[in-house]
Order: C-alpha cells, then sequence, then structure tokens
C-alpha cells in the first residue's frame, strides 16, 4: 500500500483518489463482511456508509495526532483502541435514535472495528502523514465506501424488492428476484461492479493511448 | 525514556481516556435507549391485546408476561413475550392471548432474522394477522398452500415453510410453559 502513497497526487487527489482510483470495495477489495452482509437495501448501505465515515475521519484525526507519540510496539493496540471507542459511540448513537435501522444492521455496527478499511487507513495512511492530510484521506475513502455500498444496496433492492429506499420503482407487476437479497446476489452484483470497473478503466487506458 | 514504560504509559492514558469517554456517551444515550426499548413494548402489548388501557409485568417461577388490564382494572388479556429458533436467527415475538389463554388476540414480531422477502415476510401483517382469534387448544397448527380449515390453524408463508413453523412452534412452547405456571 505504502508504495501507492508515495505518488505525489496533491491535496485534492488524495480526497478524489477513494471514490475511483483507490476505491476501498472495487479496488482494494477491503471491508467485504460489511459490504456483502449488510447491502439488501441502499437504506441499509447508506447508514453503514456514514457509520464508517464517522469512525474513519475520527479515528484518522486522532491517530495522526498522536502517531508521534505512539511507541511503534504497540500501535496496533493503541489505533485498535481509539477505533473501538468511536464504533462503540456510533452503536450506542443508533440504538438511542435510530433504532430500526440499529437492528437492520444489527452486529455490523460494533464490527467495524474490525473493519480493514479503518485499520488499513490507520496503519497505511493517518499514522505517516499530517493532520490534514489525513483527514482528507479519511474522507474520501469513506465516502468511496459509501457510494459503492449504496450503488450495491440500490442494485440489490431495486432487483430484489422493485423499491429503492422504499419507494417503489418497478411497479406491483414486477416479479421480485429475492436472489439478489440473498447472499448471492451480494456477490453477483458485487462481480459486475468489480467487471464494469475494470472495464471502464480498460476503456480509458486504451483511449489514451 | 525507557520504550516499555512508555508503551505501558501510552496504552494505559489512551485507556483510560477512551473509558472517560465512553462512559460519558453511555450517561447521555442510556436513558434514550431504556426509552426507546420501553416504547417498543408498549406499541407491542397494546397492539397484541387491543382491548388493553394499561399493563403490569408479572414474573411467575422465573416466567415473566405481562397483565393486560382496561379502565377498570379488569384482567383483559395477556401478553407473553416469547423466542425461540427460527431459519437464520432468534425470533422474538409478542403473543396476546385472552385470559384463559384459549384463544390469541394477536401476534407482533419484534426481531427476526429471517430470509428477506420470503422467511422475513413473518413480520407482514399478511402473516402475523392470521393468528388474531386462532384457538391454542390442543395446539396451534399450520397448513401450506391452502386456505386453513380448522379453527388452531394458520397458513404458512408460501416457500418459507421453515420460518412459519418456528413461529407456531415458538408460540406453542411459550403457552404450554405459561399454562404450567398460571
Amino acid at each position: 500500500m505504502s508504495d501507492l502513497n508515495d505518488t505525489r497526487r496533491g491535496v485534492f487527489g488524495e480526497f478524489t483518489k477513494g471514490f475511483w482510483k483507490e476505491n476501498p470495495i472495487l479496488v482494494m477489495i477491503l471491508g467485504m463482511c460489511p459490504t456483502l452482509a449488510v447491502t439488501t437495501s441502499a437504506i441499509n448501505g447508506l447508514t453503514m456508509g456514514f457509520a464508517v465515515v464517522f469512525v474513519l475521519t475520527c479515528s484518522s484525526l486522532i491517530i495522526s495526532i498522536v502517531r508521534n507519540i505512539i511507541p511503534k510496539q504497540v500501535r496496533i493496540p493503541a489505533f485498535i483502541v481509539i477505533i473501538a471507542t468511536f464504533v462503540t459511540m456510533v452503536d450506542l448513537f443508533l440504538k438511542a435514535f435510530l433504532l430500526d435501522l440499529s437492528k437492520a444492521l444489527g452486529p455490523f455496527i460494533p464490527l467495524i472495528v474490525v473493519n480493514c478499511i479503518i485499520l488499513g487507513r490507520a496503519e497505511a495512511f493517518a499514522s505517516k502523514n499530517s493532520v490534514g492530510l489525513s483527514v482528507l484521506d479519511a474522507v474520501g475513502v469513506s465516502l468511496g465506501f459509501t457510494v459503492t455500498l449504496i450503488i450495491l444496496g440500490g442494485i440489490r433492492e431495486i432487483l430484489g424488492m422493485g423499491t429503492f429506499f422504499g419507494m417503489p420503482v418497478l411497479g406491483a407487476r414486477f416479479e421480485r428476484w429475492v436472489i439478489m437479497l440473498l447472499p448471492p446476489g451480494a456477490f453477483i452484483t458485487l462481480g459486475f461492479l468489480l467487471g464494469a470497473k475494470n472495464l471502464i478503466d480498460r476503456r480509458m487506458e486504451e483511449k489514451r493511448k | 525514556m525507557n520504550v516499555r514504560l512508555k508503551m505501558i504509559l501510552i496504552l494505559t492514558l489512551f485507556a483510560c481516556i477512551s473509558g472517560g469517554v465512553l462512559s460519558v456517551v453511555y450517561i447521555v444515550s442510556n436513558p434514550l435507549i431504556e426509552a426507546n426499548m420501553l416504547a417498543e413494548q408498549d406499541r407491542s402489548i397494546f397492539l397484541v391485546v387491543p382491548e388493553a388501557k394499561s399493563y403490569e409485568e408479572v414474573t411467575k417461577s422465573g416466567f415473566t408476561y405481562y397483565e393486560c388490564k382496561d379502565q377498570g382494572g379488569g384482567t383483559v388479556g395477556i401478553a407473553m413475550p416469547a423466542k425461540g429458533n427460527g431459519y437464520q436467527g432468534t425470533i422474538r415475538l409478542m403473543v396476546g392471548l385472552s385470559p384463559d389463554l384459549e384463544t390469541i388476540t394477536g401476534l407482533a414480531v419484534l426481531e427476526q432474522v429471517e430470509t428477506p422477502g420470503l422467511g422475513g415476510r413473518i413480520s407482514e401483517e399478511g402473516f402475523s394477522g392470521q393468528f388474531k382469534g386462532i384457538h391454542t387448544d390442543p395446539a396451534v397448527g399450520w397448513v401450506k398452500n391452502q386456505a386453513p380449515e380448522k379453527d388452531t390453524d394458520i397458513q404458512a408463508v408460501t416457500g418459507a415453510t421453515i420460518s412459519s413453523r418456528s413461529v407456531v412452534a415458538i408460540i406453542n412452547k411459550n403457552i404450554g410453559e405459561l399454562k404450567k405456571v398460571l
């Protein structure tokens, strides 16, 4: 990962790379557990995404501030304590204010603690870069994660239930593809998204030549 | 400074700050979380025993249920929380019963992780509404792909027999236990 970060891309590049070039789902293939499990609907994807935006941004901020006082032998436990603190805050917040969404996401909110995107960004970026860059990197990567989750959840919800964010879009006569809501639907959709991303990248590469 | 000492100090410091922050968040959010749980319980109890105006929690030999009362204080029914295994995970129900436990007055599915679109439909009114008026003696039963003939039977969700059967089994098991303690 570090060789990717060494290429100079400027402040704006640190923010935008998460959406396409280093998209955590489509390129780094990280965080597959929540990606596959919670994206049965667009709203689940959105909530999961926002939870990750909060946790990743806050923990990258704190980690980049304290990076120089943490002895490197204990950096991983220190990162995990910081990450777990923010994850617990999100979990309590959802239970207090958005109970239905908290139930729908179940154990996947507490499991953000072990989401490799968060620790990955902490280790590969926040522990080596300035506060400003780390926050930009965190916001960009987590928003890229969120957008991808909404696309994944949206496709599965539209084909599986005929709705998008709970609103009917395909009409009552649409025969719901239940498989899209089941685990195979997650893998199939993710496969098509990965294929589409690579296809677009290749086309753009050819055009440049 | 000695590296070993520094490691211990830093980790201790981090853990203490984290504990402090979380205590504050917990103190603020816990009353809200408990109020949510209580509101959900109220909603489900008044849904399954529609005549109830108030209820009282009763625990007898380790079995908790809610005695539902009308305005005059007379018992109009019993709301029984029940849980058990479904097809994929735990199903939690609130079952409304007449005071003699002979008739189901309503059913609310509080929690389930069945297959969305198949077993998940046990939460829909089309399934749970069927339980209203079902007799519990000798036991609640279910039929598949046809309208039930007996007054103890409900119709299983198409394609989700296991989830439907689980709900019926959880109800029967808990009514049996409730009958023993009452």
